[in-house]
């Protein structure tokens, strides 16, 4: 399966399976155009993070999925993220999406929430003026491997004043090492308008046991004074390699929230980042991490300020355990012209094992002088003063550590916008600091 | 039993150097004690030293609480064995909301089995708040994190209402306090005075001592307790300063271990 890659993914098969799958010629050129490039572009390179020595070939093979009749047909690892009278959900299993619904209400408004394959299909024109847009297919071989290769997905479109206000959830869960699992997000907020998504990307242990690599890429299109609020947490098991890209693209007084659990076992990039085009554009980032086992990670956060009068806030916290380790870049970039902005950015590692690593490396690039930006970095253990502190209050040793632990990733479970995500989110991080 | 508690011949020091030299005192239930003295005399390093801050390290002596010894203990059973310590310095952790803080202390102490409901804890709590007139959203603000100095003390009082103790040391509760807020914490501590309960006032200022009334006023100097009396001492002390304490024991440089 590893070896796959270097032939699997090229112009003739990817056009091959394109075709069978009934894609429009746009597309089907375009994963040709990408496979291609995937074999001349390099990797990315994230700082001090040898990706090179993971398993990244393990893209699997295509699996035709089967829709489900019912939730109660999809595996637990799956069921137990959907809370009772979900109305907007969509799964992704492997290759393909298995479940989807939505309500009648929100299509009747003209909001759209499908597969992306499913909306390539039904909605070409209006995808095609995105897809990959904020992402460039051609930056570097993920990108262009992705673009050849994605399945699945999401779409998103929410028209012109329409605000969504129940959350639109989706789980893309692998359970078939063997299968290629590439979902591809893609949201598109209209002027003035408001939604909120929320995704779990999930493993089955048992099942998906062999290697495989999770390439996915995340866009979002933020116009003129929309709002988007998105959630994720990833939870893949030890032998999947996670490569997750997100991008925002923020026009004028649009206004983009991330809130990422980067929670997986395996080895992981994840690199959110909001570029701020539009005057007034805000974004604010929270990614909260917990390393354990040997894992390694690069998790990196961007704010690019074009905009005038443009704010971004960026905050990621982690905590290392075993001999874990986690290289954690903020990047702060102001360009020429965009005066008044304001950004600011906060990386935080809590460090629970003298064997684990964390590098916070705050990076602001600013080439305007009429800006103000900020940075706060710092590297520590569990502060003997406060579990001190509480243990005077006759809390015991553990409790007190598990109170400061807890109470250090506190600013993003507390954010995450569906209750059973945050449910899985507590569920998953006691797992992660007390297994 | 009446709470009994004994200190004797205390010696702590940190990093090397010593602080307590020798402390001797016995607090009964009921009974209310004050230390006073200058800066840098080991009037907190006492308090750190008998609750076991792990900077200070005890090297002599004893201190038991109705017969236990408290030094053999960590520093969440000592609290549990009754004995509370009103931090001048408490920590603030983030993310840690007050009331769950609160909850968790609560619940350690009445024990497995025996936790309190969530819809009574919220109910007492309420009412302590409300007696220490604490803006009710500091439940849900994050533990210390933002409060001013007089909050905090405030929150150091609820804690001790909330915990019942049996000996309560105050670390100068009454530092940084304007004189309304120094009349509310001292109403609290007011409202807990019973016979099972003894009380240990650290201050440097005798104003304190006029809203709590002690029945034994120690003077502490060079790491050690150098004279006591009732209070009278308290409003001699305030009255006159502490010159005519070290001309009468012969005392030139009342700290200790400073470098």
């Amino acid at each position: 399966m590893s070896t796959e890659l270097s032939t699997g993914a090229t112009r003739q098969s990817a056009e091959a399976l394109a075709r069978s799958k009934g894609e429009p010629n746009w597309l089907v050129e375009l994963r040709g155009e990408a496979a291609e490039l995937a074999g001349t572009l390099g990797w990315p390179k994230p700082e001090k993070v040898r990706i090179e020595r993971w398993n990244l070939t393990a893209v699997g093979n295509y699996e035709q999925s089967t829709a489900a009749a019912s939730i109660g047909e999809l595996p637990a690892v799956a069921r137990e993220l959907i809370a009772e009278g979900t109305e907007n959900l969509l799964v992704q299993r492997n290759s393909g999406v298995v479940w989807k619904q939505f309500s009648q209400d929100l299509a009747s408004k003209g909001v759209i929430f499908t597969d992306l394959e499913t909306a390539c299909k039904e909605h070409g024109e209006l995808v095609q003026q995105y897809l990959f847009q904020a992402v460039a297919k051609n930056e570097d071989k993920l990108t262009a491997l992705h673009a050849a290769l994605w399945n699945g997905g999401v779409f998103v479109y929410v028209p012109k004043n329409v605000e969504v206000e129940i959350p639109l959830q989706a789980i893309l869960f692998n359970d078939n090492a063997g299968a290629t699992f590439a979902p591809h997000i893609l949201i598109v907020a209209d002027t003035h308008s408001r939604v909120t998504y929320v995704d779990s990307v999930v493993s089955e242990p048992g099942a998906a046991s062999a290697p495989f690599m999770h390439p996915s890429i995340v866009e979002v299109f933020v116009k003129a004074g929309a709002h988007v609020r998105f959630g994720s947490i990833h939870h893949m098991g030890e032998t999947g390699v996670d490569m997750t890209i997100r991008r925002a693209v923020i026009d004028n007084d649009g206004r983009m929230e991330w809130i990422i659990g980067d929670l997986n076992d395996g080895n992981t990039v994840s690199d959110t980042k909001s570029v701020l085009n539009g005057k007034g554009s805000t974004s604010d980032a929270k990614v909260i991490s917990v390393g354990t086992g040997a894992q390694q990670m690069s998790l990196t956060t961007q704010a690019v300020h074009f905009g005038k009068s443009s704010d971004s806030d960026m905050v990621t916290r982690a905590v290392m355990k075993d001999s874990a380790s986690a290289i954690i870049n903020g990047i702060t970039k102001i360009e020429h012209g965009a005066t008044k902005a304001n950004g600011v950015q906060t990386e935080k590692v809590l460090m629970l094992s003298p064997k684990a690593r964390g590098d916070a490396n705050p990076i602001l690039l600013i080439d305007e002088d009429d800006v103000t930006a900020g940075h706060a970095a710092s590297v520590g253990q569990v502060n003997p003063e406060m579990v001190y502190y509480l243990m005077s209050r006759g809390i015991s040793k553990q409790d007190a550590e598990r109170l400061i632990i807890y109470g250090f990733l506190a600013p993003v479970v507390s954010e995450i916008p569906v209750e059973a995500v945050r449910e899985q989110l507590q569920r998953l991080l006691e797992r992660k600091l007390e297994g | 039993m009446a709470t009994h508690f004994v200190i004797d011949g205390l010696k702590a020091e940190i990093e090397g150097k010593e602080i307590l030299k020798g402390i001797n005192l016995e607090i009964k239930g009921g009974e209310i004690h004050a230390i006073m003295g200058p800066n840098g005399t080991g009037k907190s390093t006492l308090a750190s030293a008998l609750m076991g801050h792990p900077k200070y390290e005890v090297t002599g002596g004893s201190a038991t609480l109705d017969g236990e010894d408290l030094l053999e203990m960590g520093v969440d059973e000592r609290a549990l064995a009754g004995l509370f310590l009103a931090m001048q310095y408490p920590s603030e952790i983030p993310g840690v909301t007050n009331s769950d803080f609160l909850r968790s202390a609560l619940n350690a102490r009445l024990g497995e089995g025996n936790e309190i409901s969530l819809i009574k804890f919220i109910r007492k709590m309420e009412g302590k708040m409300k007696e220490l007139e604490m803006n009710p959203e500091f439940a849900h603000r994050y533990l210390n994190e933002g409060f001013s100095g007089g909050e905090k003390k405030r929150n150091e009082i609820l804690q001790m209402m909330l915990l019942d103790p049996k000996i309560v040391v105050l670390d100068e509760i009454d530092s940084g306090l304007d004189i309304d807020a120094l009349r509310i914490v001292s109403n609290g501590v007011n409202a807990m005075r019973s016979e099972d309960r003894g009380f240990l006032i650290i201050t440097h200022y005798q104003r304190l001592l006029n809203y709590i009334k002690p029945d034994f006023v120690h003077v502490m100097m060079q790491g050690r307790i150098v004279k006591s009396g009732g209070p009278e001492l308290a409003e001699r002390l305030e009255n006159e300063g502490y010159d005519w304490v070290k001309e009468e024991l012969g005392i030139v440089d009342e700290t200790v271990g400073q470098a």
